[in-house]
């Protein structure tokens, strides 16, 4: 009987030391941000945000997934703050009523890598649609992200440019991963694909293999960030007063000037331009 | 990648260095997968044990039930979850959402059916070595079932067992559920993840090691309480 006892109170403490578990931060208060791979896994956030918790007392909780995944979880308000790149996106986001207005925070832009062989020949290349033309024609992998993402997004549109229907080759030289971009980079490094990544995840990632910059430079190639309150009207849970205290901070000096200090090996990763 | 000799000193240099951010990460993954666990065992014990034990309509529909929802896939499960728990779904109110508590939400879900499941063929098993003693001396239904588990006590220690071994080794739930946030509902499971996705191969890998390992901890000391609980019981 008292073993029973003993093993009820072995159970009942381990419940309870799971009980406070998800108020135990919540003192200084903190919002929830809903943001992409590309900013969380270059270590943007983990430069910039202990710097706004600093200043502020305000702890930030970033869920990282892809662009179209951060929209939809957004909408239906569970986050306080949208941070993506995917400007239409982001404008049909506001205008759905579900944000309160857009605002450009930095930018920095994509790539195509490739595999060292370069077998589509496409090495130096600053033309990204006739680039990708070439690739087709060759018949060469390319790792899609298929996933729905601002770099997806991103692709697509310049496949179109490029003329290729890539729909009629999907599973064939045109493999799409449905995953994030360090994934989808694992897979092009594996298999010797070409991939579009931005460039911030691509400097940041540790397993390039013999992968390289292809293709840059192009002006269509530019990645826009923007951030968005989440609409308190719509969504009553948001902690509005502390999101635009966020909002203000990344689009202010301070934040802007914390953005364009983050490097890794000397690069500079992500180039703030919000209008003030 | 410094192939395995690297990746194993990897991670004895992580358990070594005892880094806080890792102990807490560990810590979450104890905490949330035990829960869900003991949750699950107070649901699934006395459920199998009910289906396991007594003859009614519809038993065989119950197995098939229980065996089938074995095999719930967690990222179905995190998705169910996550809708109830969002701020527009009909639990939003509470505010669970990219909590642990969400975590244990879901991984109870998952292992739930397990526990059951295997409960019922312990119980059945023995239910017919005691059918005969139970009818004999008239017992009542919940003297039956409370024997019953009693008696499979051991064989029970090792489903909960595997239970945890579903719950701690699961990631595509609780990273819809619990969202991977730094320092709050980040584990075992979707550090590896995460770390995969930044392409440091080996950290994750390293990480593996290291949740293998604490599951090595977990099985070994329930091993050593059952074997302690046998002596005792046969003293």
């Amino acid at each position: 009987m008292t073993r029973r006892r003993r093993l009820l109170s072995l159970f009942a403490s381990v419940l309870f030391a799971t009980a406070p578990l998800g108020t135990a931060r919540a003192e200084g208060g903190f919002i929830l941000v809903q943001s992409t791979t590309s900013t969380q896994n270059s270590g943007l956030f983990e430069h910039i945000l202990p710097l706004f918790q600093a200043e502020t007392g305000i702890e930030v909780r970033v869920v990282a997934v892809g662009t179209g995944q951060a929209i939809r979880n957004a909408a239906n308000g569970d986050g306080d703050v949208l941070f993506v790149h995917a400007k239409s996106a982001e404008e049909k986001f506001v205008a759905a009523g579900d944000g309160v207005a857009r605002f450009d925070v930095m930018y920095n832009d994509f790539v195509i890598v490739g595999p060292a062989s370069d077998p589509a020949g496409v090495a130096g290349m600053s033309d990204a649609a006739a680039a990708l033309a070439r690739i087709a024609q060759a018949g060469a992998l390319f790792a899609s992200r298929g996933d729905d993402s601002g770099t997806h997004k991103a692709e697509l549109a310049l496949w179109a440019t490029s003329g290729v229907d890539v729909s009629a080759a999907s599973g064939t030289w045109y493999r799409e991963t449905g995953s994030g971009m360090g994934a989808t980079l694992n897979v092009a490094a594996a298999i010797g694909a070409y991939a579009l990544s931005d460039r911030a995840t691509w400097i940041s990632f540790g397993n390039k293999r013999d992968t390289t910059i292809a293709v840059q430079g192009d002006p269509v190639m530019f990645n826009q960030y923007g951030i968005i309150l989440v609409n308190p009207e719509k969504h009553p849970n948001v902690k509005a007063q502390l999101g635009q205290q966020f909002v203000d901070w990344v689009l202010s000096e301070t934040g802007q000037s914390a953005i364009a200090s983050y490097s890794i090996d000397g690069q500079q990763l992500f180039f703030p331009n919000a209008q003030r | 990648m410094n192939g395995f000799s690297g990746v194993l000193g990897q991670a004895f240099g992580l358990i070594l260095a005892w880094d806080a951010d890792l102990v807490a990460i560990i810590g979450l993954s104890l905490r949330v997968t035990l829960s869900a666990v003991v949750i699950a065992c107070l649901v699934g014990l006395p459920l199998g044990a009910v289906v396991g034990a007594f003859r009614f309509p519809g038993r065989v529909l119950a197995d098939l039930l229980l065996n089938a929802l074995m095999g719930l896939p967690p990222v179905v499960v995190g998705l169910l979850v996550y809708l109830m728990l969002s701020a527009s779904g009909p639990l939003g109110p509470l505010a669970l959402l990219y909590t642990p508590t969400a975590m244990i939400v879901a991984q109870t879900i998952l292992v739930t059916p397990i526990i059951a499941a295997l409960t019922r063929q312990a119980i059945r098993d023995l239910d017919r070595e005691y059918d005969e003693q139970f009818q004999s001396l008239g017992v009542g239904p919940v003297a039956r079932v409370a024997a019953l588990l009693w008696d499979a006590r051991f064989s029970l220690l090792t489903v909960a067992l595997a239970g945890f071994g579903r719950a701690v080794a699961e990631v595509g739930a609780v990273l819809i559920v619990g969202g991977n946030i730094n320092h709050v509902t980040r584990m075992m499971t979707t550090a590896i993840a995460l770390e995969t996705s930044k392409g440091n191969l080996q950290l994750a890998l390293a990480l593996g090691v290291v949740l293998l390992a604490l599951a090595l901890v977990v099985n070994a000391a329930v091993m050593a309480v059952r074997g302690l609980a046998v002596r005792a019981a046969h003293a």
